[in-house]
């Protein structure tokens, strides 16, 4: 008898004790995916903000670029439930409404006030909207990018070097205007030696693995003249892809390629960039915003020794958009925390600590500001640029598409096949396939 | 009982076995400079290792390990200076860099994933092998040939082929991702090893032993288990570490059904990103510290190397 | 006398091992075989007959709501006929081909110069082992840093050795040697693995048959070429067809060394095969690649296997 007695209390005292551990409710946590790069750091910093005003932990999933899509693409079509929050890329956004990934924001910016018209219009088309151009809101602008350019601003200063390019070229060396200056400038330092070393004249994307040579090459691209449609009957490309202008635009940027960049940057995106011009190869680097704040803290080529300028211009001055916008996954068992996190990132004095530390607020207090200009070396340069961006296809198959442009595009650059004519009419031929797939031709 | 020279079986000259021996260590040490020019780089800072030329002599540093095994943000001098002294060797070696650890990397659990999926499929697979491999040997099975070479067929299609369709059973089971599901799948991928080594190896024990215990009275299970396993060991020892070796180094199924949770090395080490930049010493680092359990066990394994390499089919 | 039947009566649990006990060998060896097989069947077997019946349909795995459509050949048709593929093939076929034979010729010669057992063979042999137990991806990988031009190894060894410029020439940029870059990785990982196998073929010749052919007064020239090379043979085409069938279904180190590029140059066939599936999810399409690879393989296989034993019995 007292020996069940005593089992009876032990296994009562067990009991309970398992019970107690149990918190009442369960610590809230919310988890966002981004990628893995400088601004993810300084959101992490910027969401302690976030708990400390709802108590809510914030988890962060972080994928490098160059697995960022395959991950969480995967991620999202199993709908899984790792991510609450996403911050998503910017041509995700037509595959993700139409198969139910991301939640509709219409009435929630509704019910807490929050407008659109607070935000760049260039950010909300490209980050928020599908369609396209319709106030259907998928994601909150978060992160404002576009690709920009960056220069030694130390070897453009030394004299011998202002000398001879004055003698070559006639003109005052300065940070080009325009693709040919940027050529001409490029070809100049192309195997010249400065400080015992020999540098080269320019870095430009060309990554094959997921979509580098795409964002580089559009920037020449759109300045010719190349249109992704018929802006008066979308889908039909013949004629707008392979334009005469957009051949010339692909063999100009084939020719810089040739001419004037570092050897072995045959497969180069982001990250060799930065490593080529932090080490000293290069006098030009075309790379997205982004990196700029991290460019100019580095020990080694930042402060007085770097400068920026944005793209150049050929007939018409666009540039490749970048940035993403963040959204609510609809898989999240966490809905409404969700919602909370975006209406406190959406707060005006948060957006304006967002860019401090080294994120793109695309919000208009933070853009609008008359000491904005001045906040950065590269805030100016910004600015201009998130005025004049053009985006790729976010249609849901906008993974075919971009691939297809990979592909044909390193083919004719990198690889020398063929003329760019020919990469330019099989792009057409590809994009025509995928289209009569999805039905839209 | 062997030849020396595989021409004739004269010794050959003193002189001939010097060339071939300075051929031999050349082409080795050539084999082996990359590994080392690796093992190098994990020692020098972020800013040598992409150094123009490449720097053979650098200042040493450990930062590839810390950087490794942290997070870390890079903050104005002016912020440093607001923080309370550091506390630690390496935070102090962060901080004079600019940046603050921001917390622990992935590295930890992605080694113990790595360590968990090998083990734990090793372990299915030698014992499954095993079992599967004492009937094939000692039973006369019918259509023996044509199951072993079935067997041994299953390594002929390419792993991304076989993802496609286990993807999309993963994600009906709710497998993708799981440590669990990666178990399951490199134990199929590695049992077909485990059975055609460890045939070998048991083909190799005579069945005298089984047979004499047999009629002392022992059932055949019973053999099995107090007679032949003993045996076996060595046999199973070196089956396990070739398991082993291949889910550790696996990279294509990895890389496609898990992304996190279950993530192992191979996914992880080639995107260890720096500063916006691949974190070369970073790298170097992981990929020496994910080396050296294989360094260890190829020196133990070297007796069976040969036969685990061709699934048995070739014995020293 | 009776100690062994005793014992065992004592240790095992009474009721159990006298079930077991009771089992014949046959119901043992299936127990024993079925799980092995049930496994396979399941994570290989199953999957390659799905894989079949995908390759008959249309389906997307991003878009696992749209309904099916099955197109009969359509998608064999379409892979048959398009250039890419065939493409894709060729680099395939080039670089299986080039690696075996180099991996053929550097891992026999140096199993000939190993099996003199010079002073410290076991250490060099050691050493030469090590590149073989690396993860592929993680070569793969790496090589991208030792083969960059200006801060890489490669090139500044090889502008020490030759006296040409580091950045003149790429190999991973470069579309006539990216090829090669990819066949000297794998030269590199696996030419231990062909001369390990070479090596032991050559400790298994018996002396006899050379002492025989000193007394026929055979030069040594002679002797390898009737008596070393016949009887290595089997090893060393052994060693080929485990070799051809990894580095047909290669992917790891090439996707992470070249991306399959520049351009398509060196996109073998996994890698075209990861694109369309887990790219551009066009799961159909890409089942009947996979099909297509398969089948490839298997036959190139069996006829080989047919010919190896030929070899053998020789």
């Amino acid at each position: 008898m007292i020996r069940t007695m005593r089992a009876l209390g032990a296994t009562a005292v067990v009991v309970a004790s398992c019970l107690a551990g149990q918190a009442p409710a369960e610590a809230k946590q919310l988890t966002l995916c981004w990628a893995a790069w400088d601004p993810a750091n300084a959101l992490v910093e910027l969401g302690k903000d976030f708990t400390t005003k709802t108590g809510i932990e914030m988890k962060y999933e972080f994928v490098p670029w160059t697995s960022y899509a395959d991950r969480f693409l995967n991620e999202l079509n199993s709908k899984g439930k790792l991510c609450d929050l996403i911050i998503g890329d910017s041509q995700w956004i037509g595959g993700a409404a139409e198969n139910g990934h991301y939640v509709k924001l219409n009435d929630f910016f509704k019910k807490e006030g929050i407008t659109m018209d607070d935000f760049m219009p260039a950010t909300v088309v490209g980050y928020s909207e599908w369609p396209k151009n319709t106030p259907n809101y998928w994601a909150l602008p978060a992160m404002g990018d576009a690709i920009g350019w960056t220069y030694r601003k130390d070897w453009f200063a030394k004299p011998e070097i202002q000398a001879d390019f004055k003698k070559k070229y006639g003109r005052d060396l300065a940070p080009p205007e325009t693709w040919d200056q940027l050529k001409e400038i490029a070809e100049f330092f192309q195997g010249r030696e400065i400080d015992g070393k020999k540098v080269y004249g320019a870095y430009i994307y060309t990554e094959r693995g997921s979509e580098g040579i795409t964002m580089g090459v559009t920037n020449a691209l759109y300045d010719w003249g190349f249109q992704y449609d018929n802006p008066k009957k979308p889908y039909e490309m013949e004629g707008f892809v392979n334009s005469p202008e957009a051949v010339k635009a692909l063999e100009f940027y084939k020719s810089l390629y040739k001419c004037c960049t570092a050897p072995g940057m045959s497969n180069a995106y982001m990250s060799e960039g930065l490593d080529a011009f932090k080490s000293g190869q290069v006098a030009m680097q075309m790379n997205f915003f982004a990196f700029f704040p991290g460019l100019y803290k580095d020990p080694n080529v930042g402060g007085d020794k770097i400068g920026f300028f944005v793209n150049p211009k050929e007939k018409y001055h666009y540039t490749q958009l970048g940035g993403q916008g963040i959204s609510v996954v609809s898989y999240s068992p966490n809905r409404d925390d969700a919602l909370a996190y975006i209406k406190w990132f959406a707060q005006p004095d948060i957006q304006k600590k967002w860019w401090a530390l080294g994120g793109y607020s695309c919000h208009k207090a933070v853009l609008n500001d008359p000491g904005f200009a001045k906040s950065a070396p590269f805030a100016s340069d910004f600015l201009k640029s998130m005025d004049m961006v053009k985006d790729f296809w976010a249609e849901p198959a906008y993974a075919e598409l971009l691939l297809d442009m990979q592909k044909r595009v390193h083919d004719y650059v990198v690889a020398d096949k063929g003329t760019a004519k020919e990469a330019l009419d099989l792009l057409v031929k590809d994009w025509q396939k995928v289209f009569k797939e999805e039905g839209k031709i | 009982m062997s030849t020396v020279t595989a021409h004739s079986v004269a010794e050959p000259s003193s002189l001939s076995k010097t060339i071939g021996g300075i051929i031999v260590a050349t082409y080795a040490v050539i084999a082996i400079l990359p590994l080392l020019w690796i093992f190098l780089t994990s020692f020098k800072t972020p800013t040598d290792s992409i150094s123009y030329p490449p720097k053979i002599i650098s200042e040493p540093s450990v930062e590839g390990y810390v950087n490794l095994f942290t997070t870390r943000t890079r903050q104005t001098p002016e912020f440093l200076a607001s923080l309370p002294p550091p506390q630690t060797w390496y935070e102090r070696l962060v901080r004079s860099r600019n940046m603050v650890i921001a917390g622990p990397s992935k590295v930890v659990p992605r080694f113990i994933n790595s360590m968990v999926i090998g083990f734990g499929s090793t372990f299915l697979a030698v014992c499954l092998g095993t079992i599967a491999a004492y009937a094939f040997s000692r039973f006369r099975v019918p259509l023996a040939d044509d199951l072993l070479f079935f067997i041994l067929s299953t390594r002929m299609m390419p792993p991304i082929a076989v993802a496609i369709p286990i993807y999309l059973m993963f994600r009906n089971l709710g497998l993708t991702d799981t440590k669990l599901g990666m178990i399951l799948l490199y134990t199929a991928v590695n049992v077909s090893l485990a059975v055609w080594l460890l045939k070998g190896f048991i083909d190799e024990i005579p069945r005298e032993y089984e047979e004499a215990a047999m009629v002392d009275g022992y059932s055949r299970l019973q053999a099995f288990f107090k007679v032949v396993l003993p045996q076996a060991t060595t046999g199973i020892a070196a089956t396990a570490i070739f398991c082993l070796i291949f889910a550790w180094n696996e990279y294509a199924f990895a890389v496609l059904l898990t992304s996190g949770d279950a993530q192992t090395m191979p996914p992880f080490i080639p995107f260890i990103i720096g500063e916006g930049g691949q974190d070369w010493p970073a790298v170097a680092a992981a990929t020496t510290l994910f080396f050296l359990p294989i360094l260890l066990f190829t020196v133990l394994l070297r007796r069976h190397l040969l036969r685990g390499i061709t699934f048995g089919a070739v014995r020293k | 006398m009776s100690t062994l039947a005793e014992r065992a009566d004592a240790r095992a649990p009474r009721r159990l091992a006298f079930r077991l006990g009771a089992m014949s060998d046959r119901a043992i060896a299936w127990l024993f075989i079925t799980p092995s097989v049930l496994l396979l069947l399941a994570i290989n077997i199953f999957p390659l007959l799905w894989t079949i019946q995908l390759s008959f349909t249309n389906y997307r795995a991003n878009r696992p709501n749209a309904p099916l459509r099955y197109i009969g050949l359509d998608n064999y048709r379409d892979i048959l006929s398009d250039p890419d593929v065939w493409h894709a093939m060729q680099a395939t076929a080039h670089f299986v081909l080039w690696s075996i034979v180099l991996e053929m010729l550097i891992g026999f010669g140096l199993a000939l110069l190993i099996n003199r057992r010079f002073r410290g063979h076991s250490f060099w042999t050691t050493m030469i082992l090590l590149p073989m137990m690396l993860s592929p991806a993680v070569v793969g990988n790496f090589w991208t840093f030792l083969l960059q031009p200006q801060i890489g190894l490669f090139n500044s060894a090889v502008a020490f050795f030759t006296g040409a410029d580091p950045s003149s020439f790429q190999m991973i940029g470069d579309v006539a040697l990216a090829p090669w870059a990819i066949i000297m990785v794998d030269v590199w990982m696996w030419t231990p693995y062909v001369m390990l196998i070479c090596l032991a073929g050559l400790r298994s010749i018996p002396d006899y048959i050379y002492e025989a052919a000193e007394v026929d007064r055979a030069s040594p020239w002679r002797q390898f070429w009737s008596i070393t090379l016949p009887m290595v043979m089997p090893f060393l085409m052994l060693a080929i067809l485990f070799r051809a069938i990894e580095n047909f279904k290669m992917f790891d180190m090439v996707n992470l060394l070249t991306s399959g590029g520049p351009g398509s140059t060196t996109e073998v066939a996994s890698i075209t095969l990861k694109r369309e599936a887990f790219e551009k999810w066009r799961t159909g399409y890409s089942s009947a690649l996979a099909i297509i690879l398969f089948v490839t393989v298997f036959g190139a296989a069996n006829i080989y296997v047919r010919a190896l034993d030929r070899v053998k019995q020789r």
